[in-house]
């Protein structure tokens, strides 16, 4: 079996996000990282991969980015990729969930994967979509937020939390499955692994090689537009205690909830 | 006509979710505004009397896909497609969920539709729909326009009030053929409650659990605090998947909406699926020793420290004051 991780590259966690007002995109200068989120997927990859219960001969991380996603794709071989796609095209800028899961959809269909993993989010788009939005194009059997795999006679059985408690869902392969970040503990890259992520085979590929329609990505192929962006409502700032003497902290909030006739 | 679609999930008893609810008297008032008519999908065995009765809250007409299963989403792409693609329809509207998101999701790519997601509000601009969506943890809300039509709204939990305006819809049977995919996907079982079934709803007092409580032991600190308040304990995802607190106990997107008289969120980031199902908690107290935790931008007060410090001493001081 194949497994493909979609990964992505997004701004340092640490690094405060802006929208760039001339582009109405978010503006992608300073620090960047792996989208923790996928770490996930990539681990529930490897522990497919390990677990034996089904014959894994490869796992493929597939970025959609600009030439400095290469990292969170080296990244992604550090935790255990065997190889990497990226799909770089000036044309893809700008597009919105509709034209980046189809844009996905079709690097994907170039490697045919018995399984898509993805995280359940990406840190800067915050969308929870484009593991369904693949699937339906790649006409695979889906399902987001999964918290637990297990691999039975060529069947995946997972589990996940939705609007009324836990559901228990058997899958068919092939399948596009998200992962909810409960799934497993990622493991640090070794050094050696770090070492060598930049010698692991990695293909580029542009629109025109997957197949992709140009009129359907990129800014001008997107369904939604933005149209402005507002400030959110105004919200009094709440007060703050930094916790030097403990004692003293522990007075202060008895006072406030004792004001507020909490106690 | 620019009809609005609205699917209304239920649970295994048949009752609509509240949040589908929303979305009706939502696409109600907006159908008014844009000149058509607002509908629902449901989907399942769901009685003639009950698929009626959604024409309370602003449904002129219901859509019933009796051989569709509920709760698994590519079914209902199918059979949402359907029915839009049969009648005309401009917009499907979601109310907050999960399962909202999957099925919009898989719509957009079967109808090459725009999307937009957690969305708070939705406006009328040029008889068209806008959507507000607040974006980079709630930093700045972006008005999306659709280019072309059907677009796709998917609600932020809460988002969207029900009214009941009376009325009855009319009712109509569609048969819908699945796609080979949407057959691959089995549901063994729906909805189960892990964990014991606590009432924290009518609690005036809670004390919110998180991952910062460290272990499942962790919350023994939670529940003592509460007690000294006559409170209950409630939590997040995280330590629920984790296995550490029940399901029951639960709030968020997935979990329950509650508004109590204090909410005292004790090692909790503050992330937005938790965060719509307790913001209009009357007072907001956030301990967490990330100053830059999220949960500060909405607490009433903010202690920045180490929870395993505070919480005990708060816990004896609270005893204290109320045995003094
Ligand atoms: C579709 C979807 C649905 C979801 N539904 C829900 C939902 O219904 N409910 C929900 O809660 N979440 C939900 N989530 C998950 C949500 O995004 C967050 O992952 C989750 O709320 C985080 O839980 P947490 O705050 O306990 O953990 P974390 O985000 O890990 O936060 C732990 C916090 O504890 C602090 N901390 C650590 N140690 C200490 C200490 N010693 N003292 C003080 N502070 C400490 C840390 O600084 C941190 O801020 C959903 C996510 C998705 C994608």
């Amino acid at each position: 079996m194949k497994i493909c991780v979609l990964v992505k590259e997004v701004p340092d966690a640490a690094v405060q996000k802006r929208i760039d007002p001339s582009t109405m995109r978010l503006d992608r200068s300073g620090e960047k990282n792996l989208n923790p989120f996928d770490t996930h997927a990539l681990e529930a990859a490897m522990q497919i991969k390990e677990g034996g219960a089904i014959l894994v001969e490869e796992v493929v991380a597939v970025t959609m980015g600009p030439d400095s996603a290469v990292r969170a794709l080296h990244k992604a071989v550090a935790l255990g990729a065997d190889r990497s796609v990226q799909l770089t095209d000036d044309a893809l800028a700008g597009s919105d969930v509709c034209a980046t899961g189809y844009s996905l959809a079709k690097v994907l269909e170039s490697e045919s994967p018995d399984l898509v993993l993805l995280g359940q989010q990406s840190d800067d788009g915050e969308c929870y979509t484009i593991g369904a939005v693949v699937a339906d194009h790649l006409q695979m059997p889906s399902l987001t937020q999964v918290i637990k795999i297990d691999v039975n006679d060529g069947k995946l059985r997972c589990e996940r939390q939705a609007e009324y408690g836990y559901d228990t869902v058997e899958i068919e392969l092939p399948a596009v499955i998200s992962v909810g970040d409960a799934i497993n503990e990622p493991r640090y890259p070794s050094l050696k692994a770090i070492m060598g992520a930049k010698k692991k085979p990695l293909d580029n590929k542009g629109a025109g090689d997957v197949g992709i329609d140009a009129s359907q990505v990129g800014e001008a192929g997107s369904k939604t537009k933005v149209l402005a962006l507002n400030p959110p409502p105004a919200k009094e700032a709440g007060e703050i205690i930094e916790d030097e003497d403990t004692n003293e902290t522990v007075e202060k909030i008895v006072a406030w909830l004792d004001e507020r006739k909490l106690i | 006509m620019a009809g609005i679609l609205v699917y209304a999930l239920h649970d295994d008893e048949g009752n609509f979710n509240k949040n589908s609810l929303g979305a009706i008297s939502e696409a109600a008032k907006l159908a008014g505004q844009i000149g058509g008519e607002a509908s629902a999908l449901v989907v399942g065995d769901v009685a003639d009397d009950a698929a009626a009765g959604l024409g309370k809250y602003g449904a002129a007409k219901v859509y019933r896909a009796k051989s569709v299963p509920e709760g698994l989403a590519q079914p209902i792409v199918d059979a949402m497609a359907k029915v839009i693609g049969d009648n005309g329809i401009s917009y499907a509207l979601f109310g907050g969920g999960l399962l909202g998101f999957e099925i919009g999701a898989g719509l957009t790519a079967r109808l090459g539709a725009g999307v937009t997601m957690e969305v708070t509000a939705v406006k009328v601009q040029d008889g068209k729909l806008v959507a507000e969506r607040p974006i980079l943890q709630d930093s700045e809300i972006a008005d999306v326009g659709y280019v072309s039509e059907p677009g796709i709204i998917i609600g932020r939990l809460n988002a969207f009030d029900t009214n009941e305006t009376g009325g009855t819809a009319a009712v109509e049977d569609v048969e819908v053929e699945l796609s080979p995919w949407s057959t691959k996907a089995t549901m063994v079982q729906r909805g189960e409650q892990r964990g014991a079934d606590v009432n924290i709803e009518d609690a005036d007092i809670l004390v919110g659990g998180g991952r910062g409580l460290g272990a499942a032991e962790g919350f023994k600190l939670a529940e003592e605090l509460a007690e000294s308040m006559g409170g209950a304990v409630a939590a997040t995802r995280a330590v629920v998947d984790a296995g550490w607190y029940p399901y029951a106990a639960q709030i968020g997107q997935t979990g329950k909406t509650v508004a109590p008289k204090l909410y005292l969120a004790a090692g909790i980031s503050g992330a937005i699926q938790h965060k719509v199902g307790m913001q209009n908690s009357e007072n907001i107290l956030a301990i967490n020793k990330d100053p830059n935790a999220p949960i500060f931008e909405f607490s009433d007060l903010g202690v920045v420290g180490d929870l395993h410090k505070i919480v005990p001493k708060l816990t004896e001081a609270i005893k204290a004051k109320k045995g003094g």
